[in-house]
């Protein structure tokens, strides 16, 4: 037997294995973890750009016109799409663990978990169509 | 068709290495084995300095968790014909210290269970021979998370965990959660000190693998964001009910 000086017979070295920086690229769930956390900021983004618009409509048709002929320009076309798709995936992804958090019930009788998805759905759309309405 | 089958096994020997080492075992391929059928062959026939451990063979005692191929796994509850064609790969429970070949380290996990007091708290002089009745309804609040077999898959599957072992984690909180779920229960605010605590349900992210490798279907991710919504809602009446906090 070799002599290992970080081993002795009633205590052994335990070994511990650190976790590498990529460790999210080694599986398709945790990357698509990160993505859902990552997107984040186009919500983040979405959130700001929507007060902004609103702020413009407050301010008259004329801030309004300028604001729009601003997203006109391409590169901002490029990037509302990126960020459109990115939202889509932060949504669809969470309202999908929705069913983790959310227990509805109707009497004693726990909904199916699809039914609350769809539910969370519904509302997003319907919030959607109103935000749509006014602007 | 191939009539053995190739098992790497990720050793650490701890009076000779530093490191863990892959070595390599030919096992006979066995229609109805399961990997642990094949890990008892090479300790019975091939190499008795292999350490491991398992117990009860059906999925019950929670021993023999180790990663397959890079999954956390019973198994007793693993068929090799599953992993086939191509070499299974067996390797200790990641995110715990190693003390010998595939043995992990529990003691953090022991400690941690402990921590979140899971069992039934009174704070009256109940009588211990008086039958306390459960409707179906109160049971089903809480019986998916009493499953739990504190096998710790769900800490080798936790990046959380890997990335910040003060985390409580999943089976632990899945266990408070339980209890606090229970209506005979009383202790739900002296559990949550430790469960609401910056190291317990919030430092989960909702990655899910935790609920994804629980060979018993416990869900902790649920129980974990349940406990969350719970809190929030809890703080959000507090905030703006202070009278009812008196």
């Amino acid at each position: 037997m070799s002599i290992n000086p970080d081993y002795s017979k009633y205590h052994p070295k335990w070994f511990r294995r650190s976790m590498p920086i990529f460790w999210w690229t080694r599986k398709w769930v945790h990357m698509k973890f990160i993505l859902r956390e990552l997107t984040s900021v186009a919500v983040a983004y979405s959130a700001i750009l929507l007060l902004l618009i609103v702020r413009a409509l407050n301010q008259g048709s004329e801030h309004y016109s300028e604001v729009t002929a601003m997203f006109k320009s391409p590169v901002i076309l490029i990037l509302h799409t990126v960020m459109f798709l990115f939202l889509i995936f932060h949504s669809v992804s969470w309202f999908s663990l929705a069913p983790k958090a959310i227990v509805l019930r109707i009497g004693k009788k726990r909904i199916p978990d699809q039914a609350t998805i769809g539910l969370n759905f519904l509302a997003w759309f319907v919030v959607s169509s109103v935000i749509v309405w006014f602007i | 068709m191939s009539s053995n089958v190739t098992i790497e096994v990720l050793r650490y020997l701890p009076e000779n290495d530093s490191e863990q080492v892959v070595q390599s075992y030919e096992v006979p391929r066995t229609k109805d084995w399961v990997i642990l059928d094949a890990i008892n062959y090479i300790k019975d026939e091939l190499d008795g300095t292999l350490s491991y451990r398992w117990s009860c063979r059906m999925g019950v005692c929670g021993s023999c968790g180790m990663m397959v191929n890079g999954e956390p796994v019973l198994t007793c509850a693993k068929f090799v014909e599953s992993y086939l064609p191509g070499t299974i790969r067996i390797e200790p429970l990641e995110n715990f210290p190693v003390i010998r070949d595939l043995v992990i380290e529990m003691g953090d996990f022991m400690e941690k269970l402990e921590s979140v007091k899971p069992w039934i708290i009174r704070d009256d002089d109940y009588p211990e021979e008086k039958e306390f009745i459960q409707t179906p309804f109160e049971l089903s609040e809480y019986k998916k998370f009493s499953m739990c077999i504190n096998c710790m898959l769900c800490y080798s599957a936790c990046p959380v965990y890997g990335l910040e072992p003060g985390f409580t984690g999943p089976a632990a909180i899945a266990l408070g959660q339980r209890y606090n779920l229970d209506n005979r229960d009383m202790g739900n605010a002296e559990r949550n000190e430790v469960l609401t605590q910056e190291e317990g349900i919030w430092q989960c992210t909702l990655v899910g693998e935790c609920s994804a490798v629980c060979p018993k279907d416990v869900d902790p991710a649920a129980a974990i964001q349940r406990l969350k919504l719970t809190t929030t809602v809890n703080w959000f009446k507090s905030f703006l009910m202070p009278w009812k906090n008196r």
